[in-house]
């Protein structure tokens, strides 16, 4: 009678979590609950489903009479018979995908060149390559290799002066002297902090149609970038973003940690289902953290059981269940200097507070305010204004809605007065204006204002707590919040090794960065080396399950991983191996003997020429120019654009106001992320839009990056500036002037046939600014001893031509 | 031609680079690709109405509303909104429309009187009363119109349609948006290449400034200046190919010489003198309530005829919550004329056949008020709504001159031939060549498709 419904429901197969081939599992049900009532054909949901032809989905119905014998079997108490299937309590299978292995350390292999092999790396990757008969590629030349290395550790090419200083130091360690020097660079943290803020999905602003700017983002930027310079243990810097708020010493930096999580989306739209969006938020942080540590794709694991890993639908809600709880909470979290100044002004801010607070009659009025508030939260009647005033606490407060729930004594101090500043700010959503007006509303909001814009400055930062009361989790069907199945509690997936301890955030951090965990050091590692060689061990370094890419050299893989978690989880350990590989200081250019045995370069016989990612072009251009504001950390800047961007937004709400001074000069990665509308730049160049985790991102190249680099004034600006500086460095002939150029920024000498080459354009360019004089002005407004406005402008073009050079844009 | 250049192309033994080139921009999708089967579209206007027009005042009469007007919903439709609605509440009184509605063209497809030349137009219109989607609110329904799915991350329908295809224009991207109003709320998920390669992605031209960002050079810089930049770029890059061996440069040589000869077209694309003074007319380039939306419409003539593969029109907003009457009006003034007008152009040039023009919202609007600004009726509007609305399809492998699909009395649910947006993109992709299920794109070791693991083309909207 059940053949028709153990295809999909049985030992192969649990669709929806349920087994009908057996006594025990069939009993207990599927993710959606309960599928038999034992006694109760009536109440049976195989009954239901099979009487409304639903199941089977497909295929041959239950006849009548199957229905009625089925209806007779659940009435009697659906015994099956005595001697259940072998093994039918499901036991997940332990799965044979690589990934999923242990890491070991693998011995390092043996190798012929054994004075080519500086370090593991090599000798793994060598043993390959003498396997298929491949030599290794020669060194690159060391101006080539500087400006690499340089680019790669800092995100920036080096000076002439450091080009200089490294070609003159021919002593035993010079590269390796330059590895340091780079590492201990604070430009570092910049360069990889990018690279997690493209996994963390890191925006300044809440997404959606009312994306509005979020304004303490940045305090979360600033403290990754900290702990990159800082270098902070990767199993720290999980723990802290985790569970920062949960460790017993947690300061600033680990409340900021966790603004990890608030960098999911945020729906403020106004006619949102609060709930519906609360779960769009937990999915978004349970699937960041299945890529960003696992890398595994758990999120289609959220409407079904995983297509092709071993995650099951149960075990997606029981890692969502770790988040479930999380709200929203902003906290203080001060930068070095400003809590003296603060906590010194606080005793005589609070009293103010207070004091001025009850002289309007506040208290009452607010406590009226929070009944009416909670008696339509409660029991939605036809009050539309009321209705809309509890809705906008929801909406336009970060995580108000729970606070307003408590008594006030139970309320943390800073939510407390965030709710007092929102009362205060929004009360008329509540009363009518006569109300208001009588108790003089408008004077208090003023008053109010001048006292909180008294207080010293203090940096705040998007933190988050557990939630006040304990949240139940359940299997959403079809990922639907309107759908609940059965309870389900906190757990790890079953094809991992267990979690140790209370399933709590913090356990489940410290079992992500567990010795135990086969996935997050080798997704790790994988993930630095993809950013050195084009591409990781592992192709797809979103994706280590059944479908993504195994790696080309796996024991390569594991060495490095083991060798990482033996060693504190140290990033720069790990660069520095990198760095000072023979595999990595290899010649990019093309061989022609490896365009048939290795056309993509996976053996690695050479080097790889990789475009810049859209932040370091920027950055480049600024930094030869000379015009780079170096400074590291801090909230973001708005760098000129086009007016036509922002109109593009909803409603044309999003608000440019253009940085001023140095600030328009920063680093790419300070550039204010407006998710809707961003920054031009960063998007033709391929940075991630900041809604899902990104695990690597595409170097492409499109007309749009041409007329960028062209003709965005921010570049043109820079070819100007860096035209100046040539004419104001170097005062002699074109072909020096040129040289200089060039070692700005290629850092190499040109041939003398590029000399040549450019001589002939800009001859051709000066001649016709001579003839332009307007132009040229246009093109050289700053004028330069000694240069005429043609030459000058001259200069400006040879500048823009060099910015705009394919080479210029790669490292090689 | 330079020394360098000539030995460069010597070498490369007469037309290797050249090949080389084709190889490069075919792999990246800049040319013409076949699709699955031949098909009649090749290209497709799409005119985004976004916040979801009232299909009740434009497209489905319910003259029945009369009786019930001011009194809620009977029971057994007030329990479709027991789950949700945006803002109104379930037992609000019906709204009937006050618009006048009446057959047009052959066909006898009813529509409003505010939509007049859009409904001339009805013997080539293919109106469908039954879609239904699955988001009451505004990102999330654009989401799944334009992605398949209310995830984010997916490509959208634009770019999966120049990925197919590929692009038959060498001076223009094969993908535009032209937007007008006040911004949507998706704003660029809607035109996303999401994790198709970003060659794919919508390229918006600009109502104000450069139509296409950076497109004119900076300032008083001038186009003898730029040409001196780009043959010294190119001289350069060539050189530099020659020395590596790398022909990845020569994507970025012809990127260049892209860019250049988009900034030569794109003047071209927007000067309408050339335009007869009937046709400026027909869309209302000269006045300025038509303009904008006109503007927009002539351009995705100019730009299908110059083989741009996908024009986008987002206009914003058809939200009306309040002051329905009003702002609907509005609505209608901006846009309908220029819309008939495009529709009547693309047909007199033989356009029509080879174009596929969808005209949609992400939902439609409730059959019950919103009260938002008080109980004035000329105040009132309508709520988000899913389970029942209208859009209508013109051209490329549409049959016109039809109505599919039936709402029931209230229009609260499809009764006849409901259509989920999954299967208006299956139908969209079909008129253009392809099997929505072979269209795919391998993305986290899954093949991703447009329709997600839904759709089903509709026969009946088929010509």
């Amino acid at each position: 009678m059940l053949k028709k419904c153990t295809v999909c429901h049985g030992p192969a197969v649990q669709t929806s979590g349920l087994r009908l081939d057996n006594s025990a599992d069939a009993l207990r049900g599927g993710y959606s609950g309960a599928a038999i009532a034992p006694g109760n054909p009536a109440a049976s949901k195989v009954v239901q489903l099979a009487e409304a032809g639903k199941m089977p989905p497909a295929g041959a119905k239950l006849t009548a009479a199957e229905i009625a014998v089925l209806r007779a079997w659940i009435a009697g108490g659906a015994k099956y018979p005595a001697a259940p299937a072998a093994g039918a309590a499901k036991v997940a299978a332990k799965s044979t995908h690589w990934a999923l292995q242990p890491v070991r350390k693998p011995a390092e292999p043996l190798v012929k060149k054994t004075d080519w092999a500086r370090t593991a790396i090599d000798r793994f990757v060598l043993a390959r390559l003498e396997k298929e008969g491949i030599a290794p590629s020669a060194e690159a030349e060391r101006a080539t290799l500087l400006r690499r290395v340089s680019l790669d550790l800092t995100g920036l090419p080096p000076t002439p002066a450091e080009l200089a200083e490294f070609l003159a130091d021919t002593g035993e360690g010079a590269y390796e002297r330059v590895v340091d020097r780079l590492l201990q660079s604070p430009h570092y943290g910049e360069k990889w902090a990018r690279h997690w803020l493209d996994l963390a999905r890191y925006a300044d602003s809440d997404g959606y149609e009312k994306d509005s700017p979020r304004p303490w983002a940045w305090r979360y930027r600033h403290y990754v970038i900290g702990a990159f310079n800082r270098d902070l243990g990767f199993d720290r810097f999980t723990v802290e973003q985790l569970a920062g708020d949960l460790l017993p010493d947690a300061g600033p930096e680990q409340r900021a940690a966790v603004g990890f999580y608030r960098n999911s989306l945020t729906n403020r739209e106004g006619g949102v289902d609060t709930e519906e969006f609360r779960i769009a938020q937990v999915k978004d942080r349970t699937n960041t953290v299945g890529t960003a540590w696992l890398g595994l794709s758990v999120g289609c694991a959220e409407c079904h059981d995983h297509k092709y890993d071993p995650i099951s639908q149960r075990d997606y809600y029981s890692l969502f269940a770790f988040f479930n709880p999380l709200m929203d909470h902003d906290v203080e979290a001060p930068l070095a200097g400003e809590l003296g100044p603060w906590l010194e002004a606080r005793p005589g801010y609070e009293a103010s507070r207070q004091a001025m607070f009850a002289s309007y009659g506040g208290p009452e009025l607010m406590k009226e305010w929070r009944e009416k508030l909670l008696r339509v939260a409660d029991q939605p009647g036809n009050n539309d204004a009321l209705q809309f005033a509890w809705k906008y606490v929801g909406n336009l407060t970060n995580g108000l809605q729970p606070v307003l729930r408590l008594e006030e004594s139970q309320r943390p101090r800073e939510q407390q007065e965030q709710l007092v500043d929102y009362f205060i700010e929004r009360a008329s959503d509540v009363f009518e204006k006569e109300e208001l007006e009588k108790r003089n509303w408008k004077s208090l909001q003023k008053e109010w204002a001048a006292l909180r814009n008294g207080m010293p400055k203090i940096t705040m930062a998007q933190s988050v707590r557990e939630s006040f009361t304990p949240r139940k989790t359940h299997i959403l069907m079809r990922g639907d919040f309107r759908s609940p199945g059965v309870e389900v509690q906190r757990a790890t997936p079953a094809s991992l090794p267990p979690l140790q301890g209370e399933p709590n955030r913090l356990n489940l951090a410290r079992w992500l960065v567990s010795r135990e965990n086969p996935l997050t050091a080798r997704v790790t590692v994988n993930r630095v080396w993809q950013e050195y060689f084009g591409k990781g061990l592992s192709l797809t370094s979103e994706d280590f399950g059944a479908r993504g890419e195994r790696p080309t050299h796996p024991e390569l893989l594991d060495w490095l991983a083991a060798d990482f978690m033996e060693n504190g989880w140290r990033f720069k350990r790990l660069h520095k191996m990198i760095a000072m590989s023979s595999v990595y200081r290899q010649s990019s250019k093309v061989r022609q003997d490896l365009k048939e045995k290795d056309p993509d370069n996976h053996l690695l016989a050479r080097q790889t020429r990789l475009r810049l990612q859209a932040e370091a072009i920027r950055d480049a251009a600024l930094s030869v120019s000379g015009l780079l504001a170096p400074a590291v950390g801090g909230p973001g800047v708005r760098p000129p654009q086009p007016k036509g961007v922002t109109e593009l937004s909803y409603a044309n709400s999003v608000k440019w106001p253009e940085s001023k001074g140095a600030e328009k000069y920063r680093r790419g990665l300070y550039i204010f992320f407006q998710r809707t509308v961003p920054y031009p730049q960063l998007m033709t160049f391929d940075a991630p839009d900041a809604v899902l985790a990104c695990s690597r991102r595409q170097r492409s190249a499109t007309p749009l990056q041409a007329l960028n680099l062209l003709n965005d004034p921010v570049f043109l600006e820079a070819s100007q500036a860096l035209g100046v500086r040539l004419l104001r460095e170097e005062r002699g002939s074109f072909e020096e002037r040129m040289k200089l150029a060039f070692r700005l920024c290629l850092n190499r000498e040109p041939k003398a046939k590029e000399v040549a080459m450019l001589r002939g354009h800009f001859e051709r360019q000066a001649g016709l600014l001579r003839a332009n004089g307007e132009e040229a002005a246009y093109l050289h407004p700053q004028s330069v001893d000694g240069a005429t406005a043609e030459e000058g402008g001259a200069w400006t073009v040879m500048a823009r031509v060099l910015l705009n050079l394919d080479e210029f844009l790669h490292r090689e | 031609m330079n020394a360098t250049r000539r030995s460069f192309l010597k070498r490369c033994a007469g037309g290797v680079w050249a090949a080389a080139l084709a190889d490069r921009l075919a792999a990246e999708g800049m040319m013409p690709r076949q699709p699955h089967f031949p098909a009649k579209a090749k290209n497709v206007i799409f005119m985004f109405m976004e916040g979801g027009p009232s299909q009740l005042d434009l497209f489905d009469p319910k003259p029945g509303l009369a009786k019930y007007a001011g009194q809620p919903l009977p029971k057994e439709f007030i329990k479709f909104y027991e789950s949700k609605l945006a803002f109104a509440q379930p037992d609000a009184g019906v709204l009937p429309s006050p618009r006048t509605f009446k057959p047009w063209g052959q066909c006898g497809t009813e529509m409003a009187d505010w939509i007049s030349h859009t409904a001339a137009r009805a013997d080539d219109i293919c109106l469908i009363r039954s879609m239904h989607t699955d988001a009451f609110n505004h990102h999330p329904g654009q989401l799944l119109l334009f992605s398949g799915s209310m995830q984010f991350g997916r490509p959208s329908v634009g770019a999966w349609v120049t990925y197919g295809l590929g692009s038959e224009s060498q001076d223009l991207p094969g993908f535009v948006v032209l937007a007008s109003g006040r911004g949507t709320s998706g704003g660029v998920t809607n035109w996303t290449n999401g994790f198709l390669p970003s060659l794919y992605q919508g390229t918006v031209f600009r109502s104000s400034g450069d139509p296409i960002l950076y497109l004119s050079n900076p300032g008083k810089l001038s186009r003898e200046t730029q040409r001196v930049t780009l043959d010294a770029l190119k001289d350069m890059n060539e050189q530099h190919m020659e020395d590596t061996g790398e022909l990845d440069i020569a994507s970025r040589i012809s990127s260049y010489e892209l860019a250049f000869r988009m900034q030569m077209a794109a003047p071209g694309l927007l000067d309408f003198s050339k335009e007869t003074a009937a046709t400026r007319e027909a869309y209302g380039i000269d006045d300025k309530t038509t303009k904008p939306f006109g503007t927009n419409c002539l351009l995705a003539r100019r730009m299908v005829e110059r083989g741009v593969r996908f024009v986008l029109l987002a206009d914003a907003s058809w939200d009306d919550h309040t002051e329905l009457n009003k702002k609907l009006k509005e609505n209608c003034d901006r846009t309908d004329k220029p819309v008939g007008a495009l529709l009547k152009d693309l047909k007199e040039r033989g356009l029509l056949d080879s174009t596929l023009v969808v005209w949609c919202g992400e939902f439609g609007r409730t059959p019950m008020v919103e009260h938002r600004l008080g109980r004035d009726p000329e105040k009132g509007g309508r709520d988000h709504h899913p389970f029942a609305y209208s859009l209508w399809m013109a051209g490329g492998g549409i049959k016109g001159g039809q109505v599919v699909g039936k709402t029931d009395e209230f229009c609260m649910r499809a009764v006849e031939d409901p259509i989920h947006v999954n299967d208006l993109q299956a139908t969209i992709l079909h008129c253009l060549g392809f099997e929505h299920t072979r269209l795919t794109y391998r993305h986290l070791g899954r093949d991703f498709r447009l329709t997600d693991i839904h759709g089903h083309v509709v026969k009946k909207l088929l010509a």
